[in-house]
């Protein structure tokens, strides 16, 4: 195949992202929720500042029967709100492969229920701070790992076709043939500082990987991951990167080493702004993957139950 | 007959207001807020709530005006316990002093300091609204006891108990005080720091069944702590929490109205207690010991945002 038009579904900041590098190279075109969003990225583009600057434009739209063919579509909404944005595209664009870009496990599995498309898998370690609907500030311009989805149909090739456009539009990828592992190192280390940091309120800084005194919250850190560390061994994966070693270099290295930075981890971002988190998809899944290989769980249990009480969303 | 209060907020107030409206005994007040003590001073400590008293105990924030006293109060929040038997020891150099503090590990702390030390366990709660003016929300009893490692005699602890039962605050003497301090321990610990981590009131934290389950782990920690310790409760901290709901539905427990007042917490005397003694008796204690790193963490937001 070749990638010649992208359809983007969801524009939050990691979506922005992708459709701002990737509209230099190709069509690209947008699903978003809002009227407004959409209105907004039609007169004025997408514009990217930081660690790229420039201005792209694309087509956006509120509604899934307007959206033009497309060869690649990457699902980029928040976890919880896949099922909405994707429930319309069951049985439409079956000559597409679709990638999902969502934080934690599960969203795969969702896909191949609405469709039997090629599915690429990808997990990014990249982040931006949307500033508006049509200005994205490109933050940490770390990689994004992605690979065919097992069992999908979409091929190594397929996966290194994406990941050229990738970096040929200004973005970081790696591709790799199985990305468990990556998806995995990321889910453990996602569990671990963003449950403590929807308890807490606490950014993501050094305190994270202090262990000097007794009550340093690095031993709990380092509690989850070591508990998400079994639960990956007992599900037959080997990790790719250690998510202590992730915590440790996240608050130790660049941007992040000094306290004036102090990155908000997105479920503390959601907690403070009152949004529904993506608890279920990390924490959530992780504990009931535990629960199903019969490894005991006990922090990361009541990290997210605690998450759960915090999150106003489940009030009713 | 002198009695000493250190550290006079809402619970050393109704010892102190409670104990000057005896007549053969001399009420002492020691505190840090200089604007609190005046206010005492010239116009008396003021009771309103549950029991309205106005009494004169003599207040100072001067360690060294204090005489030989023959009992001390302990009131403070457990983080100043340190500083405040330091600057008035010597006024104890003959005389027993007892903890009404929150938590464990102040009692030991007393006892690098004075000879005779009294463990000690309150339940009355009340809140200061002015300088000088405390209102007294929740009445109940005290329980007192020897300290072992340095122990008050018994006829101390029974003469303190007398005589705070006749200033109108319930006391009961104990040979073993550990069961009533474990059980407040322990319930305290549930509530404080899960109210605290949810932002919840008490009833409400203990009905929701996500906080309810770590609440329980906390609470089933604590009493394997006690047992290996050879500890009796006076009460099921478990029961006691169920009880609690439907009369303390909307209540902040005090570590929220410290966390929503960015004060610092007794998270290190209560579930930071537990761990120490868990430690010391070879009992795992993780979710106390999560609780503990997480309000600390909390505590550290605040910091951060000053900063």
């Amino acid at each position: 195949m070749s990638v010649e038009r992208v359809c983007v579904i969801g524009a939050g900041a990691i979506g922005s992202l992708c459709a701002v590098h990737l509209a230099r190279r190709v069509d690209v075109s947008i699903l978003v929720r809002r009227e407004e969003h959409a209105a907004d990225l039609n007169s004025h583009g997408l514009a990217v500042s930081g660690k790229s600057n420039f201005t792209s434009e694309v087509s956006a739209t509120t509604d899934p029967g307007e959206l033009p063919d497309f060869d690649l579509g990457i699902v980029a909404t928040k976890a919880t709100q896949m099922d909405d944005a994707i429930a319309p595209l069951h049985g439409r664009f079956p000559s597409a492969v679709f990638m999902t870009i969502q934080n934690g496990i599960g969203a795969e599995e969702l896909m191949a229920s609405y469709g039997d498309w090629p599915l690429i898998s990808s997990v990014t370690f990249m982040s931006g701070i949307r500033h508006g609907d049509h200005h994205i500030e490109y933050e940490l311009d770390t990689a994004t790992w992605l690979g065919p989805y097992h069992p999908g149909a979409a091929t190594l090739e397929t996966a290194e076709e994406v990941g050229e456009l990738f970096v040929g539009s200004g973005l970081k990828a790696e591709v790799l043939a199985d990305v468990r592992p990556a998806q995995w190192s990321k889910l453990i280390f996602n569990h671990a500082v963003n449950s403590v940091a929807a308890v807490t309120d606490l950014p993501h800084v050094a305190l994270y990987a202090r262990k000097e005194r007794r009550s340093d919250l690095g031993w709990l850190v380092e509690g989850l991951i070591d508990e998400g560390k079994a639960t990956a061994t007992a599900a037959g994966v080997k990790l790719f990167e250690d998510p202590w070693e992730m915590n440790v270099e996240a608050v130790t290295t660049g941007q992040t080493a000094t306290e004036d930075y102090a990155h908000v981890p997105s479920m503390l971002g959601d907690i403070r702004a009152g949004r529904r988190t993506e608890i279920e998809f990390i924490s959530g899944a992780l504990v009931h993957e535990a629960d199903r290989l019969g490894v005991d769980v006990p922090l990361s249990r009541a990290m997210y139950q605690l998450v759960r009480a915090r999150d106003r969303s489940y009030d009713d | 007959m002198r009695i000493g209060v250190i550290g006079c907020g809402a619970v050393g107030s109704l010892f102190a207001a409670h104990t000057a409206q005896l007549d053969d005994v001399e009420v002492w007040v020691y505190d840090v807020s200089a604007e609190h003590v005046a206010a005492i001073n010239e116009h008396g400590l003021r009771l309103t709530g549950v029991a309205e008293i106005h009494s004169r105990p003599t207040a100072t924030t001067d360690p060294k005006a204090l005489p030989s006293l023959d009992f001390g109060i302990v009131a403070t929040k457990g983080m100043f316990t340190r500083s405040a038997i330091e600057a008035v020891a010597d006024a104890f150099a003959d005389g027993a002093v007892c903890s009404v503090q929150n938590g464990v590990g102040n009692e030991e702390v007393i006892a690098e300091y004075v000879p005779r030390v009294i463990r000690g366990t309150t339940f009355p709660a009340g809140r200061v609204t002015a300088p000088g003016v405390v209102q007294f929300d929740t009445a109940g009893a005290t329980w007192i006891g020897p300290f072992e490692p340095k122990p008050a005699s018994m006829e101390e602890v029974e003469q303190l108990a007398a005589l705070l039962t006749l200033g109108g605050m319930e006391t009961i003497p104990l040979r073993d005080a550990r069961g009533a301090q474990w059980t407040k321990l322990i319930f305290n610990a549930a509530s404080n720091a899960l109210c605290s981590l949810t932002q919840m009131p008490h009833g409400r934290a203990a009905s929701n069944e996500q906080v309810r389950w770590v609440m329980d782990r906390v609470i089933e920690e604590g009493k394997e702590v006690a047992a290996a310790l050879g500890v009796e409760m006076e009460k099921d901290p478990a029961v006691l929490l169920e009880e609690s709901i439907p009369v303390a539905l909307d209540h902040k427990p005090s570590m929220l109205q410290d966390v929503l007042a960015r004060k610092p917490t007794e998270i290190d005397q209560l579930n930071g207690g537990i761990c120490a003694f868990g430690d010391e008796t070879g009992v795992a204690t993780p979710m106390n010991r999560s609780a503990w790193y997480l309000v600390k963490g909390l505590e550290a937001s605040w910091k951060l945002e000053e900063a």
